[in-house]
């Protein structure tokens, strides 16, 4: 692994000047410490993908089949037709440059290439070279070049430098969204097996175990049991949690990194200790136990594949309707692709929520509901007892997950949850949250190990605008509704400003979450100590704790 | 030197039409067959390009959502930036197309001491405005060589644009700004270091059209030395629309200057950038409601895939599943 670069290095290698050649002529390198290991033999074996082999991208020989050329255009072809976006966006765009510097990874790297036009340029120039009139007669002077094993190197380069986030497409006047090349650009690739290992892995995993980490089903319940023997030591209380389990009314999927290590088991206690306080009738599943979708990043075939486990299980189940967990590309498949590819769900009821009879009208057709959604439900119809005091020892700033924002509009909800279990919320700058927010840097699979200075440089943007209010505000706490984020920004805030911890909002309800018949707590979700009422100059505050000490007892 | 080819092919266009048209006299080429020619290549590439888009498929409901979604009762949706029905659509794309909202919210990006910062920079959004508003009212206003008696609306807007009433004939604010903008959207390519970065010949030679059929008509309506017969140019392209085309000698070289880059700039469109016009009606990311829980999206091409059904799962997993006491269908 490359080693990571200085803090101070790094930025001052950030330049906005672009270099002299243009950047069609400047050759592409494969820099240590940006780019992910290639994808082996066996996991693409696993799922049939094609040219499976091991192979490394740093070497010169990629091992490629003899008719690669063909492949890749014909394939190009075949995509044109069945995606307007990618031939409309291939088509329109007029270069005006308001996407160049929206991109994280152009911010982190001050490389042209990764300006949002230039990757389109990418595949445009081979677009106008085989696919248009001009391209073919100009060729160069209209832009267009041949498919080459340089430009090929190159696509696989920046089309693994995108973390597909979409902020480029709210600023362009036309909407091209250029996660929709990079989608393609990644389908092409893995025609020629030119996936990446930390994607082609979880990939393979998610198909045979039912997750992208493989946890195997007594892995998952076992997992399960040490958290609930967390929460038992925190709060007295034993929760029982159910999995595979028939007749259930709810089918909860999350992400499997809820599942396992820190920040996210934090999370998934939050969501074990809130369904065990409501009485929820919920199972878990072992089949579906991923939320998460890494085929999303190689193919639609494939996300489409390993998709297909949550609506099955569902119906095996004979379950009312699906509650999904804190998760961000996740949520953009299930609100814009699961039912489009797995559905109809007809078999399931139009979710309701058991404790407020709320109907989520909203997910009428693909009977899903976000846990933000259900939990911003309860909320508001005061169904839960919360000591938000308990949260006091925290500065809380919410992180938007750039699929929930601007694949869904979630935004509201996640501020409503955290203003009632927090009370010291402070938000990033206008520019960098919401519709606008920033991408953790690592998302789209690339939360690798060994390109961990592209993840640094990716994430830069998001990384300094929690500075920004650690620094006005104190801010010590960044939470978020996504399990990517809470894997990767961990290394990023270490790393860009310390002393920023990073957490799901269900950890943060969990903490603040007065449950009957618990035992007085003396620490939050992590062991942290809580702050003492005593030590407190609110008096508001004090009455909260008070309160809901005093309905604890009862 | 990217700006230098389309330049010269702009250069080359103006002499083709003033040797053309002085030297050979060819006025019936200029005149009636090359835009006859230009209008034809512009409708049949136009709708070519339009039904191509058309009829490949949106599998997917993918708008960009840029506002809080419709989901609970008490939380105020946007409903112009994140759409939950067809009227939220039309208005997105009112705006978009007529005022380029997404345009507008443009920010630079800039490292300042510790911080990076997001300034608003609507000069994009300011010079692409001037252009295409401009350039419509000019389109607009030259409708009066379309018909016999000038429609009262053209009049009006005639009337409107020369208010300032600066010289004979009265200046055209919309020439100012046309070229003004044009001017500015060519200055951006060649000195902002980003623009630069990203611009290609083609990016120029709609540019250097566009400057040259602003000037010759600048010239041709301000210059005294280039003034031209407009009761024969009138004739002219009155003749061209009633599909009676006859060629009219006498109106002025420069005219025909005109009229060629205007033609090129037609006959280029359906094969260039410039269709991003009727393209953004088209862009999936604006167009499409964000229902996509509450409606089926149904994908034309969509085809069954290769799963690991839950059958297969157990087999591999039975035995572990039942020690940790995990329900299974078979024993």
């Amino acid at each position: 692994m490359a080693k990571e670069p200085k803090k101070e290095d790094l930025l001052q290698s950030i330049s906005y000047k672009a270099p002299k050649t243009f950047w069609m002529d400047t050759p592409t390198q494969i820099k240590p410490g940006m780019f992910c290991w290639g994808a082996k033999a066996k996991s693409m074996n696993v799922v049939g993908m094609p040219n499976a082999r091991d192979w490394n991208p740093a070497e010169e020989d990629w091992k490629l089949p003899e008719n690669w050329q063909e492949i890749l255009i014909e394939g190009l072809r075949e995509r044109l037709d069945k995606y307007r976006s990618l031939r409309l966006f291939l088509d329109i765009c007029v270069r005006c440059g308001a996407c160049a510097d929206k991109c994280h990874f152009y911010i982190g790297t001050g490389d042209p290439k990764n300006m949002p036009v230039v990757r389109g340029e990418l595949m445009r120039s081979v677009y106008r070279k085989y696919f248009t009139t001009g391209g073919k007669m100009f060729g160069k002077l209209a832009g267009a070049r041949e498919m080459d094993l340089q430009v090929l190197k190159e696509w696989w380069t920046y089309f693994f430098q995108c973390t597909e986030c979409r902020r480029c497409s709210v600023f362009c006047p036309y909407g091209i969204d250029h996660a929709e090349i990079t989608i393609a650009g990644r389908e092409l690739l893995n025609l020629l097996g030119l996936n990446i290992e930390w994607i082609q892995g979880p990939v393979s995993n998610c198909f045979m175990k039912g997750n992208h980490l493989g946890l195997e089903p007594q892995t998952i319940v076992s997992n399960i049991e040490f958290m609930v023997d967390d929460i038992e030591t925190l709060t007295g209380i034993r929760i029982n949690p159910t999995f595979n389990r028939k007749g259930a009314e709810i089918l909860f999927v999350t992400p499997s990194g809820d599942l396992f290590g820190d920040p996210g088991v934090y999370t998934c206690m939050g969501y074990l200790m809130l369904f065990h306080e409501l009485g929820l009738d919920y199972t878990w599943s072992t089949y579906a136990s991923e939320g998460g979708n890494f085929g999303f990043f190689t193919s639609n075939e494939m996300a489409k594949r390993l998709n297909a486990k949550i609506y099955a299980e569902a119906k095996r189940l004979g379950v009312k309707w699906i509650l999904g967990g804190e998760c961000g590309h996740m949520w953009r498949l299930v609100h814009q692709y699961m039912n489009t590819w797995n559905g109809p769900a007809d078999f399931l009821e139009v979710p309701k929520s058991p404790i407020t009879g709320t109907v989520f009208d909203n997910a009428r057709a693909t009977k899903m509901t976000h846990i933000i959604e259900f939990t911003a439900d309860l909320m508001k119809h005061g169904k839960l007892k919360l000591d938000p005091s308990r949260n006091d020892h925290l500065k809380v700033t919410f992180h938007d997950s750039c699929n929930t924002s601007r694949g869904m509009g979630l935004l509201e909800e996640p501020r409503y949850v955290l203003k009632n279990v927090c009370r010291n919320f402070h938000e990033m700058p206008r520019e960098t949250i919401r519709e606008q927010t920033f991408c953790c840097g690592s998302g789209s699979g690339l939360n690798a190990g060994e390109d961990m200075e592209l993840r640094l440089r990716g994430g830069l943007p998001r990384a300094n605008a929690v500075k920004y209010v650690h620094d006005k505000h104190g801010v010590n706490m960044l939470a978020n509704i996504c399990a990517i984020d809470r894997a990767t920004l961990t290394a990023s805030m270490n790393y860009w400003v310390p002393g920023v911890a990073v957490a799901g909002t269900h950890e943060l309800v969990a903490n603040a979450l007065v449950m009957k018949g618990e035992k007085k707590r003396e620490t939050d979700l992590r062991g942290e100590p809580l702050p003492l009422p005593e030590e407190q100059t609110n008096v508001s505050a004090r009455a909260v704790t008070e309160k809901a000490g005093g309905e604890a007892n009862v | 030197m990217k700006a230098l080819l389309p330049f010269l092919a702009v250069v080359f266009l103006v002499l083709l039409a003033v040797v053309g048209v002085k030297a050979a006299g060819l006025y019936f080429v200029f005149g009636v067959a090359v835009p006859y020619a230009a209008a034809a290549v512009f409708l049949l590439g136009f709708v070519y390009r339009v039904v191509k888009w058309g009829k490949t498929p949106v599998p997917f409901h993918i708008p960009t959502t840029c506002g809080q979604q419709k989901s609970l009762p008490w939380i105020k949706p946007n409903g112009i930036e994140n759409p939950s029905g067809t009227g939220g659509v039309v208005a997105r794309m009112l705006l978009e197309v007529f005022l380029f909202r997404s345009l507008f919210k443009n920010r630079k990006t800039k490292m300042k001491g510790e911080y990076l910062s997001y300034s608003w920079a609507p000069w994009l959004w300011l010079g692409g405005m001037a252009f295409h508003w401009s350039f419509l009212l000019i389109v607009v206003r030259h409708l009066r060589f379309f018909f016999q008696s000038v429609p009262a609306p053209v009049q009006g807007l005639e009337h409107l644009d020369s208010i300032l009433n600066w010289g004979v004939p009265a200046l055209y604010i919309t020439d100012v700004i046309f070229l003004a903008a044009v001017t500015f959207l060519f200055l951006r390519r060649v000195t902002l270091s980003q623009v630069k970065a990203i611009t290609l010949p083609a990016d120029f030679f709609p540019l250097f059209l566009l400057l040259g059929i602003g000037c010759s008509g600048v010239l041709m309506r301000y210059l005294k030395f280039f003034r031209v017969d407009v009761v024969g140019v009138k004739e002219l392209v009155m003749g061209l629309v009633s599909l009676h085309p006859a060629a009219v000698s006498g109106i002025g070289t420069i005219f025909y200057v005109h009229l060629l880059l205007i033609s090129t700039l037609f006959a280029y469109f359906p094969w260039s950038k410039l269709v991003h016009a009727p393209g953004v009606f088209l862009s999936p990311t604006r167009n499409l409601s964000n229902n996509s829980r509450v409606v089926r999206h149904v994908n034309p091409w969509n085809y069954p895939v290769k799963v690991h059904t839950y059958e297969e799962y157990e087999n591999d997993f039975r035995e572990k599943m039942k020690m940790a006491g995990v329900p299974v269908e078979r024993e």
